[in-house]
């Protein structure tokens, strides 16, 4: 076992974990963080994605402990007060989630390509988003979204 | 959180934002996996690694020493668990060959992935590291993939005590075929491969069973069909539907591929009730990429004849249909659910169909997204191409002549479409996507040799879905009926209960549902919680497949309300001593015609209900309905869609350049909610067409093994789409028609359709799906030779 030290939703944890576990276990399994969600052994799909110091990062590619001394937000976190950040709020207003399972890694993917400045149009958006798979919305009203967010058109 | 502007009458028709969205942007889903239960086990299946296998012997022992391990159990040591086979629940034909299908395989493994032990342990990381020391003797066995090499003399068998790959022969034909044949101008024949799909719900498949203190069982599951999950347990595993409590919480998506009653299910099941402990199973990727239905697998044959002015006078479809190693829940019957379609929108007044279903030694197949109608659109629209260039008649033209026009319409193939406008859909997408301009351009670009030529495809179509008539279900073999039931129950203090027989899984039940309810009893959509997706709370329902919800679950849920609203008003007239036919209802208040001031609203109604002090004579108290629908008819959507690819000559790269979407859903209850399911489906279309495709080799080994091989498109790979909608509205009390399974039914044929369009000119007539850039380029390469 090896000691983790790391601060999630601005909350600090420490704790006992295997090498072997991965980020994405450490945070729903010890930390009962189940709003990131595992859709694919592979990287493939992005249903995993969290900020690590405000960056997004697929937590399923990334150790426990690789995390450590590193600050981690979760789709549990980007919400203040009750108020829904405005990423989560477009997505409502557009209707850019249908079984919401990719959910919280798109909107964490999003938040991170428009705080790095990089949702400029629709294109740029498409592809910044081409790490996060959705099977219901066809992406149509995701792009919308987040280019409402983002504030281009 | 906001969800709507709208007010009580004007919900339905209005893009009221989804209640459902507040949970799932937080991260609170409750998704299989997110729940445990203190205690809980975790399952590992372990699979075969051969396509094809004799299973000599089975040693458990390391696994069970293993750190961590409670039990660890064999095919054979689970046998005495199963009170029958897994079942299959459409025998398409009197004579269909269906071998029996246990959870675990004891004596043969039949395809690669199949189940033949499982351990259980303390955590899902002994559980794994078990399953690896489970050693299985195996006795590799020929095997056959390929759907036509399977009924050929010398192929392996499957299943060697049928004799055969063949599994059903099933034929729908009207008297004149062969006669129209040899009477026609043209006749033109194509043969069409509509590769395997997986369907790729982004949520996994997960199961956790728990037994209770009474012989009583809990089985949360990703399903979209917990009633008939429920079902299924007490002819697997003989605990009686009253005992059974399945519940499907958030389920991340389905497409087909969850409705099913799944091997990982009863032994979850069959574990908990073993060990007393509950025992959880989460699917991986890689694992259901074996484990959970495909799509697909079929061989098309079809002839269209015509006369020389380009009136069809006949058309045969005649398809190889691979049916996998074993019937799951429905496989034999997917390809009957396009079997009616083979005429599409056209009136063709001669019509054969032939099915032939075969195993593989390869996943099950059964319901993926169109399921059966797909296929059939896939091949009429790519004919209606190949029969316009044949006949050197425009395809838009083609296309026109032959459309059905007079409504209601007896098909040749015997059913009735109720409603519908088929030239209005395609005139509006001919407005929206201004054809000459597009020509022009693709003109141009031919006459100067650009290396990027544009592509335009067409696809008209109509299908049916809203399953469905009980008694047509019957009549072709189907084990249950299709009916769909609602509850609505007012609280005595106005609130309004909905309990309905749908499973959503991302459709946006309880938003829908709720503006329905809402303007029927002039409450407040807020007012109204919709409970779905479990069986104790929800005793009557058939569950969520086919675009069936809304035509079926949401008329019943109408009907429910009319019941309501009697029982209501009979309260109201004996309160105010009137006759019922004095009251008028509008907008949630009973009021007495010519007398304004005396008035009642439903909400004091459902209090003097439930406080039952002046009700009529013999009156139950409380105030709620409960309705069943059993609809008269399938739904009949039909619309218009073209596609605009630019080609790449050099490197066969298919990009497209725009997609344009129109649709006759009938009346959309939530616009917002019908153009997000026109967007998803128009997108599995376009990946069918472009990218998706899963492959076996020679030895029936799945070479698309992750989704680093089986490419689902992200939003790089697709354009915004331009959708519209023209209006006929259903023969229902709501107008409404399926929306689902639109999409993916038109999509395919427009994308491919466009991408040969781009290279016509050099020859090529027709390209393999997926539109590969190696398939472009080999197809313009051999055009050019």
């Amino acid at each position: 076992m090896r000691h983790l030290s790391l601060t999630v939703n601005g909350a600090r944890h420490e704790l006992e974990v295997e090498p072997r576990e991965l980020l994405v276990y450490v945070l729903r399994e010890r930390l009962g963080l189940t709003g990131t969600n595992v859709g694919c052994d592979t990287s493939s799909c992005g249903s995993c994605t969290v900020l690590v110091n405000g960056e997004s990062v697929k937590s399923c590619t990334v150790l426990g402990v690789q995390a450590d001394g590193h600050e981690v937000t979760t789709i549990e976190g980007l919400a203040r007060n009750g108020e829904l950040h405005p990423v989560q709020q477009a997505f409502h207003d557009h209707h850019a989630l249908q079984c919401g399972f990719c959910t919280p890694g798109m909107v964490l993917a999003a938040v991170s390509l428009i705080e790095s400045g990089e949702a400029t149009d629709e294109d740029a958006i498409r592809l910044g988003l081409e790490g996060n798979l959705c099977r219901c919305t066809g992406y149509h009203n995701i792009v919308e979204a987040v280019a409402s967010a983002a504030g281009v058109s | 959180m906001a969800i709507t502007e709208a007010a009580p009458g004007t919900y339905i028709g209005s893009p009221v934002k989804r209640k459902e969205d507040a949970s799932l942007l937080r991260g609170r889903g409750t998704f299989v996996d997110n729940l445990t239960l203190p205690g809980t086990l975790t399952m590992a299946v372990v699979r075969s690694p051969y396509p094809h296998a004799r299973i000599r012997s089975v040693s458990l022992d390391a696994a069970r020493a293993a750190e961590g391990v409670v039990a660890a159990f064999s095919g054979a040591d689970l046998a005495e668990d199963w009170a029958g086979s897994m079942p299959c629940a459409w025998p398409v034909t009197e004579d269909i060959k269906m071998p029996p299908h246990y959870p675990l395989a004891v004596d043969e493994a039949r395809y690669q992935g199949d189940g033949v032990a499982v351990v259980v342990a303390e955590s899902r990381a002994f559980a794994k590291d078990a399953a690896e020391l489970v050693e299985v003797d195996y006795e590799p066995l020929d095997a056959v993939a390929d759907v036509e090499l399977a009924l050929a003399d010398e192929a392996p068998i499957v299943h060697a005590d049928l004799g055969t790959n063949e599994c059903y022969v099933w034929k729908l034909e009207t008297d004149d075929v062969q006669a129209a044949l040899d009477a026609a101008d043209v006749v033109v024949t194509r043969r069409y491969y509509q590769p395997r799909l997986i369907p790729n719900a982004l949520e996994p498949r997960g199961v956790l069973a728990q037994a209770g203190p009474t012989g009583d069982m809990t089985l949360w599951s990703s399903t979209q069909v917990p009633h008939i999950l429920r079902f299924t347990m007490q002819l697997v595993l003989g605990i009686p539907e009253s005992k059974m409590r399945v519940i499907a919480p958030d389920v991340g998506g389905g497409f087909g591929s969850k409705v099913e009653a799944y091997a990982e299910e009863y032994l979850a099941v069959t574990l908990a009730r073993r060990l007393g402990r509950p025992v959880k199973w989460t699917e991986e990727r890689a694992e259901g990429y074996q484990a959970t239905i495909h799509g697909r697998d079929v061989v098309h044959e079809l002839t269209f004849a015509a006369t020389k002015d380009g009136t069809i006078t006949a058309v045969r479809s005649e398809a190889k249909c691979a049916m996998g190693a074993y019937l799951q829940l429905v496989t034999p019957g997917i390809p009957l659910l396009g079997a009616w379609l083979y005429s599409g929108p056209y009136a063709i007044p001669n019509y054969s169909v032939t099915f032939t279903g075969v195993f593989t030694n390869t996943t099950p197949t059964d319901a993926y997204r169109g399921a059966g109608r797909p296929e059939a659109t896939y091949v009429i629209e790519r004919t209606m191409d190949a029969l316009a260039a044949e006949l050197g008649i425009d395809r838009v033209e083609l296309r026109r002549k032959n459309f059905v026009r007079e409504f209601p319409y007896t098909m040749s193939s015997g059913l009735t479409i109720d409603s519908g406008n088929y030239v209005a859909s395609l005139d509006r997408l001919l407005e929206l996507l201004d054809l000459p301009s597009i020509e022009a351009e693709q003109k141009a670009r031919r006459a100067s040799g650009d290396v990027k030529q544009l592509g335009i495809g067409l696809s008209t179509y109509n299908e049916m879905c809203g399953l469905a008539p009980s008694r047509i279900l019957g009549a072709i073999r189907y084990a249950v009926g299709g009916w769909d039931s609602a509850t609505i129950r007012f609280q005595p203090l106005g609130s309004v209960q909905v309990v309905t027989g749908t499973s959503p899984h991302g459709q946006g039940h309880e938003t829908a549902w709720s503006q329905i309810v809402a303007d029927e009893l002039g409450v407040d959509v807020e007012d109204v919680e919709v409970l779905h997706g479990d069986t104790a709370v929800s005793q009557l329902g058939m569950d969520t497949y086919g675009s069936r919800s809304l035509t079926v679950g949401g008329i019943a849920l109408w009907n429910a309300g009319q019941k309501v609203i009697e029982k209501a008003r009979a309260i109201v007239a004996h309160q105010l001593e009137v006759s019922e036919d004095d009251l008028e209802f509008s907008n949630g208040t009973f009021g007495v015609k010519g007398s304004p001031d005396r008035n009642m609203g439903i909400k004091d109604v459902a209090f003097q209900a439930h406080a039952a002090h002046n009700l009529p004579d013999g009156m139950e108290p409380g105030l709620e309905a409960t309705a069943v629908f059993d609809p008269p008819n399938f739904s009949w959507p039909g619309g218009a869609h073209a596609a605009v690819v630019e080609v790449d000559t050099e490197t066969g790269d298919t990009r497209l350049v725009r997609y344009v979407a129109v649709d006759d859903v009938g009346n959309a209850v939530n616009p917002m909610i019908v153009d997000g399911q026109v967007h998803g489906g128009i997108t599995q279309g376009i990946a069918a067409a472009l990218y998706e495709e899963g492959t076996y080799d020679e030895d029936a080994n799945l070479l698309t093994t992750t989704m680093t091989t089986y490419l689902v498109p992200s939003a790089a790979e697709v354009p915004s789409y331009e959708t519209d909608r023209t209006l006929t509205e259903a023969d229902n009390p709501l107008g409404v028609k399926g929306v689902g399974e639109t999409g993916t039914i038109a999509a395919a044929p427009a994308v491919i359709n466009a991408v040969v369009d781009a290279l016509s000119h050099l020859g090529v007539t027709d390209i393999q799906m997926p539109a590969t850039p190696e398939r472009v380029w080999n197809a313009i390469q051999e055009a050019r030779s």
